[in-house]
């Protein structure tokens, strides 16, 4: 009975269950992908003002889909039982917490950061702001997945969770969104950045160890 | 070797929306026993069991495992739940399943293979759970008990959804658990005939 091996079975089996039911991993990455080509769209031929707003837009974006695909992350554990199982585990319940939000980052998080570069092109993003904003997604959408987990874990055992949900968990995106897009904005403008990627570091390892212990804490009093 | 193990409540009470289920309720098991809940629907059985594994806290008493006091990660490597919920997933294989429940426990009386066979379910590693049919899950779920190590088996209503060998089938598992020196805490509508164990009664009204 190892900790690291429930810890990596907990990653693999979510990894497994999220390739069996596509629909979850298409969501989110469709969700963003088709917001970001209605904006220019909605815009109209300003090809200056969409420049001027991309990084904001692609944040928003990538915001709004870690969102969208939070519901699912103790949903159908909540359901079946799976989550009761967890629980009685007697490895603790934080670090296979964590493990769950790795395999749902993976499945929601990773695949908006494959497909950012393109529509950041797509939307005359400069060329030499690309790496800053693939830095930020790489920082910022694992914060969110974590800051969303104690959300989730807190309104899982609610039947109306969502609205809830928002509410609990936007203002605490809002850091995230603040230092990303600015550090994307003004590495656009050829500025240095550090001081922004310093932040996202820290807030990501804050988060890293400080959210799966009230996360764990939400989920028992969510199952009682 | 065995070592006897004793799960003792003490003076619990339970109130769920102003309406108390149960007061003053105390009981002590020790290995080798079987404590049968009985009572109708909405009489507190499965609230009980809820406190016992720890996902509840009881609203007055204490619950003690081996003399101390329930701490969870000790207590929860010595006993297993099956709830109302299977807590399988049906998206995944029955040897799927049953591998992360063994991943998040430790190893124990049987391997996979033999628990699936003792449920009759061998044979059916690689099918989606999806495709099995209620009773067949319910024994899936029941095989958990048997692959990882664990003491106290805590069943709210394992009968259900089990046709007469299925039945009998999870007697002489229970029975067999605790003649190891195991021990059982179960509801169950249907009467259970084990002659060879000593089964407590607890009716809640």
């Amino acid at each position: 009975m190892s900790l690291s091996r429930a810890f990596f079975a907990v990653i693999r089996r979510d990894l497994v269950l999220a390739l069996r039911r596509r629909s979850e991993i298409a969501n989110p990455l469709l969700f963003f992908i088709l917001v970001i080509t209605l904006f220019p769209l909605g815009i109209g031929a300003q090809p200056h003002l969409l420049q001027a707003i991309a990084p904001g837009i692609i944040w928003v974006s990538a915001l709004l889909a870690a969102m969208l695909s939070l519901d699912s992350l103790f949903r159908s554990d909540f359901d079946d039982g799976s989550l009761e199982q967890m629980l009685l585990s007697p490895h603790p319940t934080s670090v296979l917490v964590l493990g769950k939000v790795i395999a749902h980052w993976l499945v929601t998080g990773l695949p908006l950061l494959i497909v950012a570069p393109l529509l950041a092109v797509f939307l005359g993003m400069p060329n030499h702001s690309l790496g800053i904003l693939l830095l930020t997604l790489l920082l910022g959408t694992p914060v969110l997945s974590l800051i969303g987990a104690i959300g989730v874990a807190l309104t899982v055992g609610l039947r109306r969770g969502g609205m809830i949900l928002s509410l609990l968990v936007l203002p605490l995106y809002v850091p995230v969104l603040i230092f990303a897009g600015n550090a994307v904005q003004m590495a656009g403008s050829g500025l240095p950045v550090d001081a922004q990627i310093n932040i996202l570091i820290s807030i990501l390892l804050m988060a890293l160890v400080l959210a799966p212990l009230p996360t764990a804490a939400a989920l028992k009093m969510s199952i009682n | 070797m065995q070592t006897t193990h004793s799960l003792e409540g003490e003076g619990l009470s339970c109130i769920r929306d102003d309406r108390v289920l149960f007061e003053e309720l105390s009981f002590e098991l020790v290995s080798g026993q079987i404590l049968l809940l009985e009572g109708k629907n909405g009489s507190g059985k499965t609230s009980l069991l809820r406190i016992l594994c720890g996902f509840r806290e009881p609203d007055s008493g204490a619950i003690y495992w081996c003399g101390d006091e329930i701490k969870e990660s000790r207590f929860h490597a010595q006993m297993a739940y099956v709830g109302h919920l299977d807590g399988i997933k049906k998206e995944l294989t029955v040897f799927e399943n049953l591998k992360i429940s063994l991943a998040l426990s430790s190893v124990g009386r049987y391997p996979i293979d033999e628990a699936l066979a003792k449920v009759h379910l061998g044979g059916y590693d690689d099918t989606p759970v999806q495709a099995l049919s209620a009773g067949q899950k319910r024994r899936l779920s029941l095989a958990r008990l048997l692959i990882t190590e664990n003491v106290l088996w805590i069943l709210d209503e394992p009968f259900t959804s089990l046709d007469k060998q299925g039945i009998a089938l999870i007697e002489s598992l229970m029975t067999e658990h605790c003649a190891n020196g195991g021990m059982i805490v179960l509801t169950s509508h249907h009467d259970i005939d084990l002659p060879e164990v000593d089964v407590q009664r607890i009716h809640l009204s």
